[in-house]
Formats: structure tokens, C-alpha cells, sequence
């Protein structure tokens, strides 16, 4: 393997919020890992320079929960394809669901996953086991072989639970290795066929909804369970604003729990899916006005302590269907940083509190030693130009789905570099 | 709503008839009266036109109808045109082929017009949006969406019996969530101007934020009629009672079913309207339904010339008459 570069960033506002820092500082990195930050070491020769003069350097991303779609949906997209897209995304740590086929519920399919993405060598692939055999709700997937071979959470995704004894039971077992849960908390009987929120806009298209309460109802189950259970939970993509409060309230006496939003939650509405826009529809679906402004609150107040892109590639015919018949999810990774920069321009959140939550927060919420930039640390990065207005286009996307709704987008804070284990896997070429 | 223009051409015709959405009252009414001009007395057969000579009409129906799809049929050959029936329950998506597969391939066979039926809200918006430039939709019934031709034959049947829309209370009973016919109504009436639109059933048939709609909302049968101009009753589905959404049709006619006693409630001059098919017993009794304030029978008549109405507004307004 070829010598890693070593590679002086200079002249750059480093926003470390793990370790408090947001300051005017140069890094040197070597070997992979950071080798100093604020002074050169002694006899430090850089093979390269990068002038990072009038950027943001921060941590690489940490996207918890994308679908990868390989093995098994490699035509919608592929690990090559998704860290290509991840790479333009600032991103350098990509959380793996285990809907891929088959699941991954034995350390075989989580190997085969990560021999891929090494060979891909753009960005780490981490993975969420299945917390049940072929995701099937049923019965637990071996979470031991799991926790040994590296996957670093369990979730049953937005599969249902047979019951709530096998939630219970799932938790429990969980807890044995401290693997934290992703709880896609969502209660199947109330969602029923539903493919909207249950609404005005629903009522007047005619389209099966998902009520409020689907949410909730399960939130409620889910938080009672981890009280229980004294399992490690973290609520993924939440999508009411009343289940930001109950957990909101609920972290008051467990500290531990956790809970993120997926950026296209803290600016799209129900409004968004009128005249059957495919590209917005999305599960869990969009919400109210309300639900949006609260859970922006969250965010704000450091209740929901992550975003995350909840990526999910499609091809072109998945969403060229019938409103009803078409696959929700939105291809998120090239996104992620532009939507959560625009919740600073809108003041929703400050800079170094913005990128906490797309690198320091989800390293904790997995216990990962990732996300910052102390001396040591892998020398993931992601350098942006805050001032850098541009407009986004699907066109464009290295992703292979292009199912967005942001296309057309001006944004306000462009990626120039991303650099995974102190290689450059992304510069921004100028027109 | 977007893709409101998505149904009127820069001229602000009609290019296609997806809902009553996005349509002004001028539409509307240029419809009725276009329908006006095809309307006989009931009994009498409808003159054959040569409107729409050398023009093709593709009946896509993705789910069964036989009601509709010949309504339309009868209505574009009054026209003259010619007419294709494309069943594709029993075709082509049977055979994994996609929606657009299959719009492709019947493109290919120059229709001017398709007619389409789907249990999916938004099938016809998809299709007309995919579409050849040339190529018109009229969308006959799309999951709970909307049902636009049905609505404007019951305003045709409306405005035949009381002439004008401003004063009307029109109450309509049953089914709402499930009722694309229901949806086109609501948004036909209050497009043209009614005083009030009432519906009328249990909650769990009743659909969320409904008031949104622009609405008064009834749980009680009598006191939902009081003093109504128009009763429409829909149709209920027997699924709906293995749902959870209804304990039985029994309990449905006890509080829901219209009889003469309830119907004493409305104006004495009230219509009783219905879509067909009728489950007698269910959503009214016999004597109501064959009483002398039934329009039902009358509804299925007009079907024709509104529907003759839509088609050659649609094609007429590409290019001139054939």
C-alpha cells in the first residue's frame, strides 16, 4: 500500500466540538491520524499543503443510519456508488442499516460489507446488526457473534415486532453485549397502508394515512421498555413533535437516552407531498408545521442530540408509480451538511452546535472514538466553504438514487475537501 | 395545489379532467352547460354526433367497473369516436409489466384520449404527467382521490332540479374517508357556490381535519338533514365492517340508513341522491330509493351527456373539431 501523504491544513476556523475547540487553527496529520493541532510537530514535513484559509474544518460526518442497499438491492445502489456520494457529503463514517439482503443478522453478511467498503476505501461502513433473524421480528438474531464481529448497534428498522414480549426480550438481550438499540418506534396496526400523515392534505388527496399516534403510541411502548429493560435506546428518526416531548421528558431521569431527526424532517411538511410529489414521501412521513417547529426546538434545546441523513437510494422506477405504489426515502448523503448549514443560517442552531450533531453526538450515542480531532484521532476531516452559495442539482449526485426533493436548492456552505484516514477522498473542482 | 394547471392548456382549457381541484366555477359551469346541450328527457336515445369522428378514446380501467366504463363507452361513441376497452386487471401488470410500460405500449396504438380508472390516489395526475404532448386523461376514479366525472353529473342532476347552486344545503351521508365520489363533491360544491356542505356519519368514517375541507361535520343523522335542499347517500363497502370502522350494516342502517321518516327532516322539496350501486337495507330503504324524491335513476342518464360534455371539451380544444 502506497505511503499516506502527510498534509499540513492551513489557515482554517477548526470547529472540534468534542473536544470545545472553534478556533483559527492549523492541523498536521500523518500516517492516517492527526498529529498535532494548533503547532507543528518538531521536523514535521508536509508532502502537501492544504489552504484552508476562510473555510470551516471539522470533523468528517458521522451519517447514523443509511441504507447501503448492497448486497442484494445493487439496483438501487451500491457501497462504490454510496461512498463516492458520502465522500462529496463531507461524510466519512457511514452507519449501515441491516435491511440489505439478505439482513444482516450474522457476521458473514456484516464481513462481506466490510471487505467491500475497504476495497472502496472513500469512508468507513460501520453496521447495525439485526436485532431479530432476518429482521423477521420473531426471533433474536445472534447479537453476541454480532456485538464480537464489530457491528456497533441492533435494530429491527422499521420492521414490526411480533409482540411486545419480543421487544422486551430483544432489549434485554441487547444489554448483555451494551449494544445500543435503533428503535424505528412506530406501531404497524396504527400505520396500517398508510402512506402520508394523517392530515389535511391526506384528507383532501385521498391518501391512506399514518396517524400522529403511530408514533407515539410505539414511543410510549418503547420508552416503558427501556425503563424496564435498562436498555442502551436511541429513538431514530422521530418525526412528531409530541415524541420529541415524551422523550425530551423521559431524559430527565436517563440521561441516556438518546434520539435523532432526519434533516428532511426540519424542513419539509405534509404540505410538501401536494400533487403527489413521490420524491417526498417518506417513512416515517412528513409531518405538521407544528411537528417541524418542535422538533427544530428539540434540536435547538439538545433533545434530539442527532441529524442524520436516513439515506435511502432508489432508481428511477421506484418512485415512477402511482403515489401510493411508490418506495419512500429520500437519497440523503449529498444533502446532509447543506440542510443542517441552513439551520444556522436560520438560526435555528449555532455553527460548532450544528456540527456536534453530525460528528461529536452520534460517536457518543454508538461509543465510538470518532468525531473529533484531538491528537491521535483518525484523521477523518471535512473542510467547507460557509460562505459558498451555490444551488444543488439530482443531476449531479454521485449517489446512485437520485430521489431527492431538494433539487434546485440554493445552499449557503459547500464541502472544498473530505479526507478519510488522511487521504483525500473528495476536492471540490472549481468550474 | 400543484399541477393545478396540469388539467388547462395555456388558453385555460380543459386539457385534462383530473379532479375538481384546480378548476374555477367558469369550468365548471361550461361543463354543465355543455351538458346541457347533450341532455335529453330520460327514456329518449341521446342523437349520435359527429363531434369526435376518427378521434380514439382508450378506456384504461385498472379495476373493475362495468357502470362507468360504459357510460364512458356510450358517451364517446354518441360522439363518433372510436373506442378501445383496455381491462388491465386481467393484462399486463399481472405480468410484473409497470404503469408506464403499459402506457407506452397503448401510446403506441394513437390513442387521443384515455379514460382511466385506478385504485391508487394519484393514478391519474401520474399518468397524465407521463403522457405524449398530444394526449389527454380524464381520470374516472382513483383510489379515494377523487371521481370528477360522477361529481359533475351529480351537480348536472343538482342544477336540473333546482336550478341555482347559492341557496343549497346539501347534506352527504356516509362513507367519506373512503369516498373519492365524496372529494369531488365537496370540492364541486363549494366551487359553485353552495350556502353548505354537510357530511354526515360515524368517526371512524369521517376523515381527519375533515372541517378542512370546508365542511360541517354530523355524527347525527336527523339533526344532520334538518332543513337540507340535497341528501346524497354513498355507497358503503361491506369491508368496512371487517375493518373496525363499523359494528355491523345493521347498527349502519339504525343510525345511518335513510327512510321517509328521516327524510322528513329535509326541505320538502329535498332530492335524495345516490351513486349506485345501491345496497338497499344498508344506506336507505326501498322507499326511498323508488319514492318520488329519488333522482337516482335520473343521475345514470346524465352521466352520458356530462361525460359527452368532458370528452369534447377535451378534445375540442386541441386543434378544432374533427
Amino acid at each position: 500500500m502506497k505511503e499516506l501523504p502527510r498534509i499540513h491544513v492551513r489557515g482554517g476556523r477548526l470547529i472540534d466540538p468534542a473536544n470545545g475547540i472553534d478556533d483559527p487553527l492549523d492541523l498536521w496529520l500523518a500516517d492516517g491520524k492527526v498529529a498535532a493541532v494548533g503547532s507543528a510537530p518538531d521536523g514535521f514535513r508536509a508532502d502537501q499543503v492544504i489552504d484552508a484559509g476562510g473555510q470551516v474544518v471539522c470533523p468528517g460526518l458521522i451519517d447514523l443510519g443509511a441504507y447501503l442497499r448492497e448486497p442484494g438491492f445493487e439496483h438501487k445502489a451500491t457501497i462504490e456508488s454510496e461512498t463516492r456520494a458520502a465522500a462529496r457529503g463531507g461524510i466519512t463514517t457511514l452507519v449501515c442499516m441491516p435491511q440489505t439482503e439478505p439482513v444482516i443478522d450474522t457476521p458473514a453478511v456484516w464481513e462481506l460489507i466490510r471487505r467491500r467498503a475497504k476495497a472502496c476505501g472513500r469512508a468507513r461502513v460501520l453496521a447495525v446488526g439485526a436485532l431479530t433473524q432476518g429482521l423477521a421480528g420473531e426471533q433474536l438474531a445472534e447479537m453476541g457473534a454480532l456485538a464480537a464481529s464489530g457491528c456497533v448497534a441492533v435494530s429491527n428498522g422499521r420492521n414490526p415486532l411480533a409482540s411486545t414480549l419480543v421487544a422486551r426480550r430483544a432489549m434485554e438481550y441487547a444489554t448483555t453485549f451494551r449494544l445500543p438499540v435503533l428503535l424505528c418506534s412506530e406501531d404497524p396496526h396504527l400505520k396500517a397502508s398508510g402512506v402520508v400523515h394523517e392530515g389535511a392534505v391526506a384528507t383532501r388527496l385521498g391518501l391512506p394515512g399514518i396517524p400522529a399516534a403511530a408514533e407515539t403510541v410505539a414511543v410510549a411502548r418503547d420508552l416503558a421498555l427501556t425503563e424496564h429493560t435498562g436498555c442502551r435506546s436511541h429513538f431514530h428518526t422521530l418525526s412528531t413533535g409530541r415524541a420529541a416531548e415524551m422523550i425530551a421528558q423521559a431524559r430527565a431521569g436517563n440521561r441516556r437516552l438518546s434520539a435523532d431527526v432526519a434533516i428532511h424532517q426540519l424542513f419539509l411538511m405534509e404540505t410538501d407531498v401536494d400533487g403527489f410529489r413521490a420524491e417526498c414521501r417518506v417513512d416515517p412521513p412528513l409531518r405538521t408545521h407544528a411537528d417541524r417547529e418542535r422538533l427544530r426546538q428539540a434540536v435547538a434545546e439538545g433533545e434530539i442530540k442527532v441529524i442524520c441523513s436516513d439515506h435511502q437510494p432508489h432508481e428511477a422506477d421506484a418512485k415512477a408509480q402511482p403515489f401510493p405504489a411508490t418506495a419512500p426515502g429520500i437519497s440523503g448523503l449529498e444533502t446532509l451538511l447543506p440542510l443542517t448549514l441552513k439551520l444556522v443560517e436560520e438560526k435555528v442552531l449555532a455553527l460548532p452546535q450544528a456540527i456536534a450533531c453530525l460528528t461529536a453526538a452520534p460517536a457518543r450515542v454508538l461509543g465510538l472514538d470518532l468525531g473529533h480531532l484531538a491528537p491521535g484521532a483518525s484523521a477523518d476531516l471535512c473542510i467547507f466553504d460557509p460562505d459558498a452559495v451555490w444551488r444543488f442539482h439530482a443531476s449531479e449526485m454521485a449517489s446512485a438514487g437520485r430521489n431527492t426533493p431538494f433539487d434546485g436548492w440554493e445552499f449557503r456552505g459547500r464541502v472544498t475537501h473530505t479526507l478519510f484516514e488522511g487521504r483525500i477522498t473528495f476536492k471540490l473542482e472549481r468550474p | 395545489m400543484r399541477g393545478d394547471n396540469l388539467q388547462l392548456n395555456e388558453a385555460g382549457e380543459l386539457r385534462h379532467f383530473l379532479s375538481i381541484e384546480g378548476l374555477g366555477r367558469e369550468h365548471l359551469e361550461r361543463i354543465l352547460d355543455i351538458a346541457e346541450s347533450f341532455a335529453v328527457l330520460p327514456g329518449r336515445q341521446v342523437k349520435k354526433v359527429p363531434l369526435l369522428r376518427g378521434r380514439i378514446v382508450t378506456n384504461l380501467f385498472f379495476e373493475n367497473s362495468t357502470r362507468t366504463r360504459t357510460t364512458f363507452e356510450l358517451a364517446a361513441k354518441l360522439l363518433s369516436a372510436d373506442v378501445i376497452n383496455f381491462n388491465v386487471s386481467v393484462s399486463a401488470t399481472s405480468k410484473g409489466e409497470t404503469l408506464l410500460d403499459t402506457l407506452r405500449n397503448l401510446e403506441a396504438m394513437h390513442s387521443d384520449l384515455f379514460v382511466v380508472r385506478h385504485a391508487h390516489s394519484g393514478a391519474a395526475h401520474f399518468i397524465a404527467r407521463h403522457v405524449a404532448p398530444g394526449v389527454s386523461v380524464i381520470n374516472a376514479g382513483d383510489g379515494w382521490h377523487a371521481h370528477p366525472t360522477q361529481a359533475m353529473l351529480d351537480m348536472f342532476t343538482i342544477r336540473r332540479h333546482k336550478g341555482d347552486f347559492a341557496p343549497l344545503r346539501v347534506a352527504i351521508v356516509g362513507d367519506i374517508q373512503h369516498s373519492r365520489v365524496a372529494r369531488s363533491q365537496i370540492m364541486a360544491l363549494n366551487t359553485l357556490g353552495v350556502t353548505e356542505v354537510r357530511i354526515i356519519g360515524p368517526c371512524t368514517l369521517i376523515p381527519a381535519e375533515a372541517r378542512s375541507l370546508g365542511v360541517h361535520v354530523y355524527h347525527d343523522l336527523d339533526a344532520g338533514l334538518e332543513d337540507v335542499d340535497v341528501v346524497i347517500m354513498l355507497r358503503l363497502q361491506r369491508e368496512r365492517m371487517e375493518g373496525a370502522l363499523l359494528p355491523s350494516a345493521h347498527e349502519y342502517f339504525q343510525r345511518y340508513g335513510l327512510t321517509e321518516k328521516r327524510l322528513e327532516r329535509a326541505k320538502p322539496d329535498a332530492i335524495v341522491m345516490h351513486p349506485g350501486p345501491i345496497n338497499r337495507g344498508v344506506e336507505m330503504a326501498s322507499e326511498v330509493a323508488d319514492g318520488p324524491r329519488s333522482v337516482i335513476l335520473q343521475q345514470v342518464s346524465y352521466g352520458i351527456a356530462v361525460r359527452m360534455a368532458v370528452m369534447s371539451m377535451i378534445l375540442g380544444a386541441r386543434g378544432g373539431e374533427a
